[in-house]
């Protein structure tokens, strides 16, 4: 870990003549009295894609940020202001900028380093080099061709690869000064199938903090693009969704983006420091069937959603979220942490140093439970099996969320039938978890797709569970109820 | 007029420069075109919670993108760092990328007869001249007008003041170089009313070009409390088929949705439930949704789009039929068709109010909800169900029930769901009550029939 500190501070730092000194003396200005905390967030980014239609590599991008975002706290007041130059001038002039919340000037005492370290949850590399140029317009075709290679039917497909470097540097007022490199890929297929005239799309994909050589470790790509198509050919002859209250079986891994919205944004640090979220004041209490359990973990090898140091350079960890049903915690950065009286649970995370601190996921999921999948499905008479997702929302003051499925299946007698199309779920965040009545031994992550969404900042995060049975959920299709209930 | 007042506040000249020196250095690496877009912007956001200051947010930013392109082989790349050398390595990796790109025929820049030959003032610029000091003062009044106007508000997340100003510049190597200064200012307010389970938060907010247009802070506060109380005690509702009335500030997404099925990239793709529907009634006869990219100091409104070339005045929909596409010149050239201008969006869409079987009459909201009579009245739309390939149309709704054409209460957790070709056909009435805080411009819509699921 020290070498990763040392190699952000060459790539983040030295270039503009900026050392430890320098670091202590800016931190100095901002903090007087009236401030209890301040830190600086350096950060250098170079993202790069390729997307693949039609059969030809249309287009790359590639794109470079650098910048350092300053922040002062005091109370539960915030300044901040950041600048793209990382030099000292520039930082001191930002820095004045950010602690204009306080009265009086600058002269405060900053604690003597604390080096945070020694975790690698992912190697530090730079991911974009992993594969040459050449080698990753070969994937992009190898895909295309695998995709079309499935089903005459596949008119379209589109494959998109990209991959994000992330190096950043974090001081702090406490003493905090820490490091982080970031590798993240991500690859996805999608296709459009036409039958007849009816034209459906299928869509998978997957990735990771790891280099690009991972979509090639056991055909994963391939399997994407095989994914992909399976699924636009299930949705070709899927019939419309069933409106009305139905039980409700969730299969493995992505469809642990219902614990995302239905409780993990209501159990974020702010919400519940300013009770505006449905669990505000209810930890010690029952929200979920005994059944369930569920972790937001940050510590997961190469996952998605993990990180080494979150972005106020707390290591990240295993925050038990529900366990047996009952609310045990919330997710904490550093500033609502020490106004809830607790500490940091490493969930202070930032798009980028342009945006302040939040309060965020890392990978949330639910431990598994004891029924095989085969015995949840043939316990529902009649209802819905949802096994593929797109994306959901959440109300966090009413608790209310959404989410729509992308791949869904009536259940009649106990069996899988025919597959349904543009079933959206809807439910209560604190209630849903209470009608939980069966849960699968198949605990799965997801694929590492998921981005979520806050105060109009994205950060990359992960979610999972294993096959679930919901007692009444509401499906809001444009079909039947379908008889039973 | 406005040009005259930022020349202080952007370093214009000094990213006209790096624009130049991005094209040369592509020419230099033996682009055959090239094009760059570079923007500056800086702004101050200040948030009062519960009469306390919550955030104090300085913004200010920068970024150049450059496309090159080698014949018809095309790549981009993008930095916020404005040295010379960044300008270099940037070039560099659009022509590494570009290098390796297909040869795609349809790539390129638009065709130089279609670039803005001038650059029309359209008053979008307005600095608002607000310090940290007043802005905080307003987001205090702002939110304490809220919990002034209702008892029953509990709690708040916040009334926020904030102001951008930015700079944006566009140029290629037709010879064009064009840009333009724009100004945003918002107040808004979001608050919570009741306690506990029954907690509801909404909010209101305000955002124009011009400080003058914004609406006053006091009426964003009341109207934010106004709205998170009517919601309290909401019920569910069984699954019926009903009317359903999009109140104006969601009836904008409807806007969107057709926008995104007539956009060049969706239909190359055949990814549009509206796939070769041009010329094809998609709407009943009374509607009309005209493009007016001009229209001054408006959210919405550019002389240019971005690709330099000139917008201009169109119907999208007369009479109820599809007159054209929403098209960059790829995608129009993928159509075989020629770039409506649009690359980087609509500007200024507008649906004009009407109603099946005449539009002569009152169409104002409360007319709208006389003549749904019983149906449902949505004010805020959860998810993303919403496919464009197949127009399948299902997302989360709050809103109020409507019977005998009166709001009888409020309703949650019900999903609203159809097709949106048949959506569109089924439109009833679009009220004059214009919601004009974005690029999308509409009154509220009425619309025939919907399945509605609840218990």
């Amino acid at each position: 870990m020290s070498d990763v500190l040392q190699s952000a501070r060459d790539t983040l730092l030295a270039p503009g003549g900026i050392g430890e000194r320098e670091l202590q003396e800016t931190l100095g200005r901002i903090m007087n009295r009236d401030l209890d905390s301040a830190d600086l967030y350096f950060q250098a980014s170079r993202y790069e894609s390729w997307m693949l239609e039609e059969g030809m590599v249309k287009e790359g991008s590639s794109n470079f940020e650098r910048g350092v975002g300053v922040r002062a706290i005091s109370g539960s007041k915030t300044g901040f202001a950041y600048s793209d130059e990382i030099l000292l001038p520039a930082l001191l002039q930002t820095a004045n900028t950010a602690r204009a919340i306080a009265r009086s000037g600058g002269s405060g005492r900053i604690q003597a380093w604390r080096r945070e370290g020694g975790r690698r949850l992912y190697a530090p590399m730079d991911p974009v080099g992993t594969l040459s140029a050449e080698e990753k317009v070969e994937l992009l075709h190898r895909l295309d061709a695998e995709a079309r290679r499935q089903d005459p039917r596949v008119t379209q497909v589109v494959v998109s690869l990209a991959a994000q470097h992330e190096v950043i540097l974090v001081a702090a007022s406490d003493g905090t000064l820490a490091a982080d490199e970031r590798p993240l890929v991500r690859l996805n297929v999608s296709v459009i199938a036409e039958q007849n005239g009816r034209r459906e799309q299928g869509s998978a994909g997957g990735g990771g903090r790891v280099g690009y050589d991972y979509f090639l470790e056991q055909e994963r790509g391939l399997g994407y693009a095989r994914e992909a198509v399976r699924q636009a050919l299930v949705n070709l002859w899927a019939e419309e969704a069933p409106a009305g209250t139905m039980p409700v079986v969730l299969g493995p891994g992505w469809p642990g983006v219902l614990l995302h919205e239905a409780v993990g944004h209501g159990l974020e640090g702010d919400f519940n420091r300013k009770g505006s979220s449905a669990f505000a004041g209810r930890i010690g209490e029952r929200v979920a069937s005994p059944l369930c359990s569920v972790v937001d973990d940050g510590t997961l090898e190469r996952r998605r959603g993990s990180l080494n140091i979150d972005d106020e350079g707390t290591p990240t960890q295993r925050t038990v979220l529900i366990e047996n049903g009952i609310l045990k915690g919330y997710m904490q950065d550093r500033l609502n942490a020490r106004l809830m009286g607790t500490t940091s649970t490493g969930n202070g995370r930032r798009e980028s140093y342009a945006h302040l601190p939040l309060p965020r996921m890392t990978n949330t999921y639910m431990l598994p439970g004891e029924h095989h999948p085969q015995e949840i499905i043939a316990s529902v008479e009649s209802g819905l099996y949802a096994v593929n997702f797109g994306g959901g929302q959440v109300d966090i003051t009413s608790g209310k969320f959404v989410f729509s499925a992308s791949e869904a299946y009536l259940i009649e007698g106990g069996k899988v039938g025919r597959p349904v199309k543009g079933a959206t779920l809807i439910g209560n965040g604190p209630d849903v978890l209470t009608r939980v009545s069966m849960v699968g031994s198949d605990l799965r992550l997801d694929d590492g797709v998921g981005t979520c969404g806050k105060e109009g900042q994205s950060v990359p995060v992960g979610v999972g569970q294993p096959t679930l049975r919901i007692d009444g959920l509401t499906v809001g299709g444009t079909g039947v109820v379908p008889s039973g209930g | 007029m406005s040009r005259r007042n930022y020349t202080g506040q952007f370093d214009v000249a000094g990213l006209e420069t790096l624009a130049g020196d991005a094209l040369e250095e592509a020419g230099r690496r033996g682009a055959s075109a090239a094009e760059v877009a570079g923007n500056l912007g800086e702004g101050l956001s200040v948030t009062v919670r519960r009469g306390e200051v919550e955030t104090i947010e300085h913004n200010r930013d920068r970024g150049l993108g450059v496309t090159v392109y080698f014949g018809r082989r095309k790549g981009s790349a993008s930095t916020t760092e404005f040295s010379r050398e960044a300008v270099q390595r940037t070039v560099q990796a659009a022509c590494d990328i570009a290098r390796l790109a297909a040869e795609d025929p349809c790539q390129g820049l638009a065709p130089a007869r279609l670039m803005a030959r001038d650059t029309p003032d359209l008053d979008l610029f307005h600095p608002w001249g607000v310090d940290v000091e007043r802005a905080v003062s307003l987001a205090r009044e702002c939110e304490q007008a809220a919990f002034d106007a209702e008892p029953r508000i509990s709690n708040s997340e916040g009334g926020t003041v904030s102001s951008h100003a930015g700079f944006h510049l566009y140029g290629n190597s037709h010879g064009f170089l064009g840009g333009y200064p724009t100004t945003r200012h918002t107040v808004s307010c979001s608050v919570i009313a009741g306690e506990g389970e029954g907690m509801q938060r909404d909010y209101w907010y305000s955002t124009a070009r011009h400080p003058d247009a914004l609406e006053p802070v006091v009426e964003v506060g009341r109207r934010a409390a106004r709205r998170a109380v009517r919601r309290l005690g909401g019920r569910r509702l069984s699954t019926c088929r009903v009317p359903v009335l999009f109140s104006a500030e969601v009836a904008s997404s409807l806007l969107s949705h057709l926008v995104g099925a007539v956009r060049g990239g969706t239909l190359y793709r055949k990814a549009s439930f509206l796939l070769d529907h041009l010329g094809r009634r998609i709407f009943p006869d009374f509607v009309r949704i005209h493009e007016q990219p001009h229209l001054e100091g408006t959210l919405g409104s550019a002389p240019f789009d971005n690709e330099g070339v000139a917008t201009r005045p169109r119907d999208l929909v007369r009479d109820g039929v599809l007159q054209g596409y929403v098209l960059d010149s790829y995608s129009a050239c993928k159509l075989g068709m020629e770039t409506t201008g649009n690359a980087g969006g609509v500007h200024n869409l507008t649906i004009a109010p009407g109603a099946q079987g005449g539009g002569g009459g009152e169409l104002s909201f409360g007319e709208m909800l006389k003549r749904m009579d019983r149906g449902l009245l949505v004010t805020e739309l959860m998810g993303q169900g919403v496919r464009l390939i197949t127009g399948d149309y299902s997302r989360g709704a709050v809103g109020f029930w409507v019977e005998g054409g009166e709001i009888r209460y409020p309703v949650e957790e019900i999903t609203i769901a159809g097709n949106l070709r048949e959506m569109f056909a089924g439109l009833v009435m679009v009220g004059s009550d214009l919601d004009l805080r974005g690029t999308l411009r509409t009154g509220s819509w009425l619309i025939e029939q919907m399945t509605v699921a609840g218990e």
